[in-house]
């Protein structure tokens, strides 16, 4: 009997194989029923979209002073009012929309890739390899990163670095701060990985260590690469909009979320004129609300031992 | 007849906290262009390590080859650059293993993980190992292999993914085929078509198969020749059907008594008393003395070397060894 059901069972998978196109399409439609992720997956394209493309269907988009249309609150011409040197706040918001998702993302690719790659060198190699790697790692993560940032925000105005490439600044110095947590979380999968029967079996097939790395063991790790990265982008995002706030990051003209929120400093702005600083806020707000509620989705629709 | 694996007095020792485990103490082994090769004995008496051995996998933190010379092909691989012996692996020494569930990687397709060596050691373009690949899975009887190849391991059986780890292994035409156990987590009739597979392989191919396992009735359909280990050490070698009308050690002889026999009620099957002697704990005598129904004085004191009776079999056993060489 055993050998009959056996046979059967040969000949009808392939069929199901046809039918399933992958791996990725399963863990979406898990995705898809986790209804809080898909609202922020939802809330953060939309906010892309309105950010990114928003900015051409506006008569302000040019960021001209207008001194006739200083702090007037909202109203049909301007939506959300307008700030103490006359501009639309709703256009700004849109192209600080831009900057701190550009630089959320940016930041996000850089430490997750260089986290990835030191982790995973640190776990494949081990070693000397390994203990400089995790040296600095800890050496990193032993310095308070506020502070950091503030300094190197200090350096940089007093280098009187141009505005236009503070952004690219700011994005290298929150990805170099921010890798280590997921080396570390990278290195322990990795020393799993590496004893694994498969990958003995690459080893019998005389792969070099670059094939391996890349083509077998990393591939394992994009389910947590992934979530990480989502919540990284949040993170990167508050980051920013507090150097931004504080001055230190991307300084006006140029608006982000942050330095809008800077308005909220003064008294008078504060109490009576909540239009300038609301918006802004709220935006930051729903916006690493929508990324966190995506991460922990996602979370659990690649982890494959919740498959239910 | 140059053999094309020679093995000499190979010995592999493990360090373990109770102190060094003799894994695989002076193996000698054999094995000819398109022959079969089988080695067989219970769990822990060190074929695997030979095996590993063989192909310098015994990774370093546990042990490490203490003696011996390994040939193949006219190189001694003790001796080549580590380099050198990634580019046999896979391409000359081919390896299979005893799960086929856990040897292939979850994150990539069938296909890929085909052309892997293909791309790596023939130096094919992508698409043309593709096609290679395609037609390995035809070869080892998988029927809409374009399907198979582009889909993951989970979605296949055992026996299937024994399939193609056996596609992946002869994709560059190995010279030697080790096979670890390959059958042992497969259901018998699924056993009997992978047998039929490496057997078809060895004729087509005359690839010559260095196969562990511990499974008597394997060895029998398999095998040219047979060495039975016992404790890290070769005990008998000897061509299959030689060793089945008439085993010499006493071990083999009990191995083959412990087999069941079709149509034959016993009340209970024999098997040999005693159990596999802690590996850190061996002497001088013979490691099969305290279970053998056998033994002599001499066997206390001396380990029997393994000897050759000239008929093409070896055994090192004091029982078949002169009188005046037993009484010293």
């Amino acid at each position: 009997m055993a050998s009959t059901v056996s046979e059967v069972a040969e000949v009808t998978r392939p069929e199901q194989v046809a039918l399933r196109s992958s791996l990725w399409h399963e863990a979406f439609l898990r995705l898809k029923k986790k209804r809080l992720a898909m609202v922020g997956l939802v809330f953060l394209l939309v906010m892309a979209v309105v950010c990114f493309i928003g900015p051409f269907f506006s008569p302000y988009a040019s960021g001209k002073i207008n001194t006739a249309m200083i702090n007037k609150p909202p109203s049909f011409s301007h939506w959300l009012g307008t700030d103490s040197l006359g501009r639309d706040i709703l256009t700004r918001l849109m192209q600080a929309g831009r900057i701190s998702l550009t630089v959320g993302i940016a930041s996000m690719v850089l430490s997750v890739s260089i986290g990835a790659l030191l982790g995973a060198l640190a776990g494949f190699y081990r070693g000397w390899v390994d203990q400089v790697i995790m040296r600095v790692a800890d050496v990193l993560m032993t310095i308070p990163g506020l502070p950091l940032l503030f300094i190197m925000g200090a350096v940089l105005s007093e280098w009187k670095i141009p505005t236009d490439y503070r952004i690219y600044i700011v994005m290298v110095m929150l990805s170099l701060i921010g890798w280590p947590g997921l080396a570390r979380m990278v290195r322990s999968q990795m020393l799993t990985l590496r004893e694994s029967e498969f990958m003995q079996a690459a080893e019998v097939l005389g792969l070099r260590d670059r094939r391996k790395l890349f083509f077998h063991l990393l591939p394992n790790l994009t389910p947590l690469l992934i979530v990480v990265a989502t919540l990284n982008v949040g993170g990167a995002i508050l980051s920013e909009s507090v150097l931004s706030y504080f001055g230190l990051g991307v300084v006006p003209p140029t608006p982000t979320w942050g330095n809008m929120m800077d308005a909220a400093n003064t008294l008078i702005d504060f109490q009576k004129r909540p239009w300038l600083w609301v918006p802004p806020g709220i935006a930051i707000f729903a916006t690493v609300i929508s990324i966190n509620l995506l991460g922990d989705g996602l979370r659990d629709a690649l982890d494959p031992k919740q498959k239910r | 007849m140059n053999a094309l694996v020679e093995i000499q007095n190979l010995s592999t020792y493990f360090k373990s906290e109770q102190g060094v485990v003799k894994a695989v103490d002076a193996l000698e082994l054999r094995v000819h262009e398109g022959e079969t090769v089988c080695i067989v004995g219970e769990s822990g008496c060190g074929k695997s390590a030979a095996a590993m051995s063989l192909m310098r996998l015994i990774p370093e933190a546990v042990g490490s080859i203490v003696s011996g010379e390994i040939w193949f092909a006219g190189r001694d691989l003790r001796k080549v650059s580590k380099e050198e012996m990634r580019k046999l692996r896979g391409n000359e020494l081919a390896m299979i293993f005893q799960e086929p569930m856990s040897s292939l990687n979850p994150v990539l397709t069938i296909g890929e993980q085909i052309m892997e060596p293909i791309m790596e050691h023939q130096g094919l373009s992508k698409k043309a190992a593709q096609a290679r690949a395609i037609e390995l899975i035809e070869l080892v009887g998988i029927p809409r292999a374009k399907e198979i190849a582009k889909s993951y391991p989970y979605e296949l059986s055992g026996g299937m993914l024994q399939r193609i780890m056996i596609a992946i292994a002869i994709s560059c035409n190995p010279r030697l085929l080790i096979a670890d156990e390959p059958t042992t987590a497969l259901d018998v009739t699924i056993q009997a078509q992978i047998l039929d597979l490496l057997r078809k392989i060895k004729d087509e191919a005359q690839t010559a198969i260095l196969f562990i396992t511990h499974d008597l009735g394997v060895v029998a359909e398999m095998a040219d020749h047979v060495v039975v280990m016992y404790a890290g050490k070769v005990v008998e070698v000897s061509p299959v059907v030689e060793l089945f009308e008439e085993p010499k050690h006493p071990y083999t002889q009990g191995l083959l008594r412990s087999k069941p026999v079709l149509n034959q009620r016993r009340a209970k099957l024999y098997s040999i008393p005693g159990q596999v002697p802690n590996p850190t704990t061996l002497g001088e005598s013979c490691y099969f003395h305290d279970r053998c129904d056998q033994c002599l004085d001499i066997c206390r004191v001396k380990q029997p070397p393994l000897r050759d009776g000239g008929d093409g079999r070896k055994v090192a056993c004091w029982l078949y060894e002169e009188e005046s060489v037993r009484g010293q």
